[in-house]
Formats: C-alpha cells, structure tokens, sequence
C-alpha cells in the first residue's frame, strides 16, 4: 500500500522540493525583481507523494502555469487572473474539515489526517461550464474512503458541501461587490460521492494545492463541470433531500444540480458541443475540440443515471 | 477660463492622426502578445474579450464628445470621427477574432450562435448597424445626406446601448465593470433630452450674447 510521507522526512532518494524551493525563494530574493516570480509562485508547494495513476489518459496535461494561472475561484475575485494573484494571505493551514448529518460518527478531520489517506495520483480532463477545458494531474483520494470512516446512516442520500468564509483572507467575499452569496455550496448523490472516480484533492503537479486551485482540499468530479468541484471545503454533511447548490440558486435556467458534461444540452447562452483546451494550440491553430458526454467517462459513469431524462436533469 | 489649453490651429489635423495612432495601439498589442504566446490561458478568448471591450470604450468617448462640450466648454469635435472609426475598427475586429481565431470558420456554429443565443444576436445587430454609420461617416456623404446624416448617426446611441448589454449578458455574473459601462452609456443617453433645456438654462444664467434670442424664445406662447 502506497502510504503518505511528509515532506521534512522524504526519502534519501529523493531531495525534497520544500528545500530547493527556499534555496529558489533566497536566490530570488538576492537577484531582485527578476526572480521574484518564482520565488511567489512556490511558495507554499510542498511535494507529496503519491501511487500511480489507475486510470490512464492518453493525452497531454495541461501546462503547471495554465492550471495554476486561469482558474474559477469566485472568492478571490471573478477574473480568470484573480485567484493567482489574491490569495497570498489565504492561510491553508492548520485546517479542519467536518463531516456531520447522518453518520453514524460525526468527526473533523485534520489537515494531517486528510494527508494520511492513501494517495493516488490521477490525471483527470476538467471541463468547465465556460466550455474550456484542461488536463490535470490531481493528487487525492477516493471520497469513498472519507465518507466509510464516518458510517453514513441508511436514509443518507445525498452529501453537501461547503466552502471556508474567510473575508479578511478572501477578498472576493468582502467589499461592496460581492458575485455569489456565501458559503459557497455544493453538492452531489450518495452514489456519486461514493464513484471511484470522484476524489478529494490535496494536491496537482505532484504538490501540495496552489491557494488558487482550492487549498487545502477540493473536490474533483471528473465527469461534472468544473463548478461542482468546490474548493478549499469546510464542511460535508450526508443528507436525505437535495441539498442547495450556489451556481444552481443563482441562475437554475442555466445551472442544474447534476452538471454532467453533455455536448447535446447546451448552456442557454452558449454552446457545449465543443471547448476550448487551455494551453493548447496557440493563437492561430486550433486548441478546439468536441467535448464528450460525461466528459469522456460515460463507460465508468453513465450507468448512474440510467433511464434519467438528462436533457430535464441537467 | 478654460479647462485645457487651447491647442494651436496647426496641430489640429495631426492630433487627429495621433487618436488613429494611438487608439490602435491595445489591438496590435493584444495581438502581438498574442501571436508570441505571452497572452496568458485562453490567449484567443483573451484577445477577442480586449477588442470587444475596447470597442466599447471608443463607442462611449464618441457619445461623450457632446456632453463635454455642453458641460465643460471644450470642442473635441474634431476627434469624433476618428473615435467613432475606430469603434467600428474594434467592432469588426472583435467579429473577426471571434469568427477566425475562436470559431476556426466552423460557419454553423456561427449562424447557431447568432440565431439562437440572444447577447450574440444583440452583438450582431450592433455589427450590422454600425457599418453604415462607417461607410457614411466622410465629408461626402455628409454633404450629400444633410439632415439624413444627423438622423442616421442617431443609430450610435443604439449601438452603443446593444455593446453594453451585449458584455453584461456575456458573463456569468454581472459585476462592477458591467455595471460601470451600462452606467456610462446610459448616462450619455440620457444627456440628449436633458441637453437642450440645460443650454437654454445656461444662455440664460449667462446673459451673454445669445441671451436676447431666448428671451425672445421664451416669451413664445405655450
């Protein structure tokens, strides 16, 4: 079993990233403006290690400076730059997570208890409801594995989830200005939560969570639009009714609960037949491609909503 | 007292020349960064965004040049041609990056988009009409429409409204940029009934030469 080692106490073989990064982080300081940018950008990434990805995926990964530079992340402000560039004060650590509602052991998690889980690599296609697209290589691990520890009860059938308020480290959440109510909320079926292929991630690129991707954990639902993939979690609670999701209340024309990834509905506003891959193609060649039901996981996933009508259940 | 210098006769015609230069200046940025790969993520989108926006920018300083004048006493009606042309530039620009470099020509996604996605429809209408304002906007034509001229350039105020509910309808939240722009140009809308009893009211406050022609206005019947 592949097993979690912290950083400080990383094998001999390998030198760990956190000191390289320092010895990056001292050399910045001392060449100035010029290498400032590095030493901002690493900050707070430490390397974690993780098995091998189960799930293979033949297509290229979506450069480390895309992921980390043109995100979704309406906390931090709701241009695709924004995130980057305003959580410097998000302090991802120390962290707890509450799990409650109907399990049989109620309990918070710990940031360290959160990293004890075994943890995987697995190199996922996300699509965003904006139709652009990316390919990402997560480090987590099975929601599955999370929601057994705390014996959901027989009537749950539903799990919410629920963003950190933060105003004083979010600057998206404070001001005269602000887009979405907060906390933001998620949320997913039981039997969706509990699909291999949805994960909780600490971790891209083989480190730690950027800020601007959803530090310290998140959750990833490969076959979902990128919203339902909500960042920086607080809190899940197994319930038995639908539970209120943020986009989903603020326009539910546009955004439904579900959100799978389906190139024949599409978004009132914009078509979801194809999308644009982030990183890819250049100016003028086209990074532009057909996007797949389900995301391109209907083998693994389309089984779940057998006999749905999901043209009403988007 | 005036606010600004005056600016000598001679200069007139190259400061027009320098608003063309200059007004080029973000669009051949954008696509040299572009081009070179230093747009950062969706380079396209990112470019076509920077037109569209621009082109909004140049729509609002063409209303505006009127309420300058009214308000604060400067004439840049010299400009306004060159502001209004260059909307129009960033207009088509905005269509072309979207049509070339988003779209890759896919034509029927096009024609699905304008048909039936209502803030692309809106976007079109405003194509479309703003290029008889451009086709029309030389001496020529001026000389040649007289009064029709004036009532065809009204057509701005609807472009100009149609650009900023087109950018607002195109997020995913209406944000403070948005509302800074839909804020704008119904301000400059509204101007133009205003307009009219405000000169009065300042000819009158005044009492300089034109007064006697108001007075004389205002003992009309009603």
């Amino acid at each position: 079993m592949p097993c979690y080692r912290p950083p400080r106490i990383a094998g001999s073989e390998i030198t760990p990233e956190r000191f390289f990064l320092d010895r990056r982080t001292f050399l910045a300081g001392a060449a100035g403006g010029l290498a400032l940018g590095l030493g901002m950008e690493t900050a707070n990434a430490a390397a974690l290690k993780a098995a091998p990805d189960p799930y293979k995926l033949d297509e290229t990964r979506t450069p480390e400076k895309d992921v980390t530079s043109y995100n979704n992340f309406y906390e931090f402000g709701t241009g695709k730059g924004d995130p980057a560039a305003n959580s410097g004060a998000f302090k991802p650590s120390p962290w707890t997570v509450k799990i409650d509602g109907l399990v049989g052991k109620p309990r918070e998690f710990g940031l360290e208890d959160l990293l004890a889980f075994p943890l995987e690599e697995r190199t996922y296609r996300m699509r965003c409801v904006e139709a652009w697209s990316m390919v990402i290589p997560w480090v987590g691990f099975p929601l599955a594995a999370l929601i057994d520890k705390v014996e959901p009860l027989g009537s749950a059938r539903y799990v919410a989830f629920e963003t950190v308020v933060r105003p004083e480290e979010m600057p998206g959440q404070s001001g005269f200005f602000q887009p979405l109510p907060w906390p933001y909320r998620e949320g997913l079926r039981l039997d969706e939560a509990r699909h291999p292929l949805t994960i909780l991630a600490v971790g891209l690129y083989g480190k730690t969570l950027p800020n601007q991707n959803g530090a310290p954990i998140r959750l990833v639902v490969p076959w979902k639009y990128g919203f339902k993939g909500i960042k920086s979690i607080v809190r899940i609670s197994l319930t038995e009714t639908m539970p209120p999701c943020t986009w989903n209340l603020a326009a539910p024309d546009e955004y439904g609960f579900y959100a799978n990834v389906n190139p024949a509905v599409d978004h009132p506003r914009w078509s979801q037949a194809t999308e644009n891959r982030i990183g890819e193609g250049g100016f003028f060649g086209s990074n532009r491609r057909d996007t797949l039901p389900f995301n391109g996981y209907a083998e693994e996933v389309a089984s779940l909503y057998a006999g749905m009508d999901l043209r009403a259940n988007f | 007292m005036a606010l600004v210098p005056a600016l000598p006769k001679r200069l007139h015609g190259p400061s027009i020349w320098a608003v063309y230069a200059l007004g080029l200046v973000p669009a051949a940025l954008a696509f040299y960064l572009g081009a070179t790969g230093q747009l950062p993520g969706n380079a396209v989108k990112e470019f076509e965004h920077l037109l569209g926006l621009w082109a909004l920018r140049f729509l609002i300083a063409t209303l505006a040049i009127t309420p300058i004048r009214d308000l604060f006493g400067l004439n840049w009606l010299r400009y306004r041609r060159a502001l209004g042309l260059l909307a129009f530039y960033y207009v088509l620009m905005h269509f072309l990056a979207y049509m070339l470099l988003d779209q890759m020509l896919r034509l029927q996604a096009i024609a699905a988009d304008i048909a039936r996605r209502p803030f692309i429809t809106i976007g079109m209408t405003a194509l479309v009409l703003i290029i008889p304002l451009a086709l029309t906007s030389n001496n020529w034509s001026i000389r040649r429409l007289g009064p029709r001229w004036n009532k065809l350039h009204r057509l701005a105020y609807v472009i100009a409204a149609a650009g900023a509910i087109h950018f607002a309808m195109a997020v995913k939240v209406v944000g403070p940029e948005q509302m800074l722009y839909l804020a704008l140009v119904a301000a400059l809308l509204a101007w133009r009934p205003i307009r009219k009893p405000f000169l009065r009211w300042k000819r009158l406050r005044s009492g300089g030469p034109t007064a006697p022609r108001v007075l004389s206005d205002a003992q009309r019947p009603l």
